[in-house]
């Protein structure tokens, strides 16, 4: 179990994978986001929640194996299709990408941009964001 | 099954199905009577690797299975449009979840094969997020979003967690969505409404269970059908309501169940008009394409489809192609429909769907389609321009070889 560092990509709304993103590049494809274009490769994405497609951890997997995942995943509700994801993504490649659960009022201090480092025994509900800096912003 | 007793395969589905209980909090497993899997399309080598996985380990279905579109339609292979060696993975991977004792329906609407119907309040786990929605709302019977990999999981060790729309408490609406007194009857009773209505539903709802109020009793399993599919794409929409016409709301407070609701909100004309309108991604008359069947038509819609078209012919410069299930299409063959539709123009495309394969001439449109779910997913799916509007316009659409519009149901904007 390691500790995972990256930069925070806050999601203004949530995000379908399956037709959201593409695992080839890791860029938002989805025409209806508005942070289309943006690319999650490396950063610790934090949204409200997942939504959608049932297909979208075959996505995750799918990133996870062509190396443009998502460091992790920060979300204010339990998303059960990306936790499965990323337990086939390790099961397969044996490189986990989290999927924590934090309060919705957490998410909302985390600014976009900022370094975040997870601890390893985040687990659901516990997950450990330290230092989310204010003064960065990739937009 | 943990430990391997059920082979290594089994026991790798075993994990992930332990995993979702541990991360839904379900306190034990229950037994399911049969499964709906979408893992069968191909999304990159890794979907591939995991079958793999599966097969080495000499997995099988524990359960009835019914399989999901996957990416190429074999019984017309030559309407693959797209790279080669995608679609030689894309059926090696419908084969393989075959082999694993799953039926070879390749559709996403399963709820229309007669056979494949769960029972009102039987426990199942199905994948595909249309199927998900119809299965707890316009059945009655229960799963909860059960997404790739956890519904093959599912189907292999017979369990799933006894956890959300498995329990009849999770199943109780908590916020009431009520139409408007300015959304004009011509609205309510038409087919148009019912996506779009979903798309609102899908944003107001996220994934929370809602019921709407304010509809005539007795909605056809078509509308409920585009009603979900569009829900379950611009939110996570797993179960909703719909007073008088699904099984779990024969009154709003059967639906709440004898519960106040967090929430009462109104749906006006201008919230359904504002959805509409971000359905299409472009206007003019210009047509390239019509895109029906998504979910996959219903018999009833591939005879309504015929109907409409009334003898008429589909313009020559445009593209009109309908998605449906191989069992579906065989029983439209028998009464004649399948000739009626090709001989109007018509391409049936099974197996999968048009904004899923690539399988349109002109995929960057613009496409006109009927579906809430296509509108939304194609144009980052296969870069299509979208115009949306009801059944009978893009058939009318179709024949005109132009966008033709009917804003008489709208209010006339």
């Amino acid at each position: 179990m390691t500790v995972v560092t990256g930069r925070a990509l806050v999601l203004d709304e949530p995000l379908s994978l399956w037709g959201g993103m593409d695992p080839g590049t890791g860029r938002l494809i989805d025409p209806h986001h508005p942070q289309r274009g943006a690319v999650v490769t490396g950063r610790v994405v934090v949204m409200r929640s997942g939504k959608g497609s049932s297909s979208s951890a075959s996505i995750l997997a799918e990133s996870v194996r062509a190396g443009t995942a998502p460091a992790a995943f920060l979300l204010a509700e339990p998303d059960l299709i990306l936790e499965i994801g990323s337990a086939v993504a390790e099961e397969l490649y044996g490189i986990r990408v989290p999927v924590h659960v934090i309060t919705e009022e957490r998410a909302r201090r985390i600014a976009d941009g900022a370094e975040l480092r997870i601890g390893p025994r985040g687990g659901l509900g516990r997950s450990q964001v330290s230092g989310p800096s204010r003064t960065r912003s990739s937009r | 099954m943990l430990a391997g007793s059920h082979g290594a395969g089994t026991a790798f589905a075993m994990r992930l199905v332990v995993r979702a209980a541990k991360a839904t909090g379900a306190a034990r497993l229950i037994d399911i009577t049969g499964a709906h899997v979408d893992s069968c399309l191909y999304h990159g080598k890794a979907t591939m690797d995991f079958v793999d996985r599966l097969a080495d380990g000499e997995a099988r279905v524990s359960v009835p299975t019914t399989l999901n579109v996957g990416a190429l339609d074999l019984l017309h292979p030559e309407l693959y449009r797209g790279d080669r060696r995608t679609a030689t993975a894309g059926r090696k991977l419908m084969n393989r979840y075959r082999a694993l004792g799953a039926r070879p329906t390749y559709t996403c609407a399963p709820y229309q094969l007669v056979d494949a119907r769960p029972a009102l309040g039987a426990q199942v786990a199905w994948g595909e997020s249309n199927a998900i929605a119809f299965c707890n709302s316009v059945l009655g019977a229960r799963t909860n979003r059960y997404g790739d990999f956890l519904d093959i999981g599912a189907a292999i060790t017979g369990r799933v967690p006894d956890a959300g729309l498995h329990r009849t408490e999770e199943r109780r609406a908590t916020l009431v969505l009520r139409l408007a007194d300015d959304v004009p009857a011509a609205l309510r009773d038409s087919d148009v409404l019912f996506p779009v209505l979903g798309i609102v539903l899908g944003r107001r709802a996220g994934s929370s269970v809602a019921v709407i109020d304010g509809l005539a009793r007795g909605q056809s399993e078509d509308r409920l059908k585009a009603l979900g599919a569009a829900a379950a794409s611009s939110g996570s929409v797993a179960m909703f309501h719909v007073t008088g016409s699904t099984p779990e709301a024969a009154s709003l407070d059967d639906a709440l169940q004898r519960r106040p609701p967090e929430a009462v909100e109104l749906i006006r004309l201008a919230d359904l008009r504002a959805a509409r309108d971000e359905l299409s991604t472009t206007s003019g008359e210009r047509l390239a394409a019509v895109a029906l069947g998504t979910p996959h038509a219903s018999l009833a819609e591939l005879e309504r489809y015929a109907v409409m078209l009334g003898g008429r012919r589909v313009h020559d410069d445009v593209e009109c192609l309908v998605s449906t299930g191989r069992d579906v299409m065989a029983t439209a063959a028998e009464r004649g429909i399948t000739e009626r539709l090709r001989e109007a123009g018509v391409e049936l495309l099974v197996d999968t769907c048009s904004y899923v394969a690539p399988t349109l001439r002109a995929s960057s449109g613009p496409v006109m389609t009927d579906s809430g779910k296509w509108a939304y997913y194609a144009p980052g799916n296969i870069g299509a321009a979208v115009v949306f509007g009801s059944t009978a316009e893009c058939i009318r659409s179709a024949v005109a070889g132009r966008v033709v519009l009917d804003l008489e149901p709208w209010g006339g904007a």
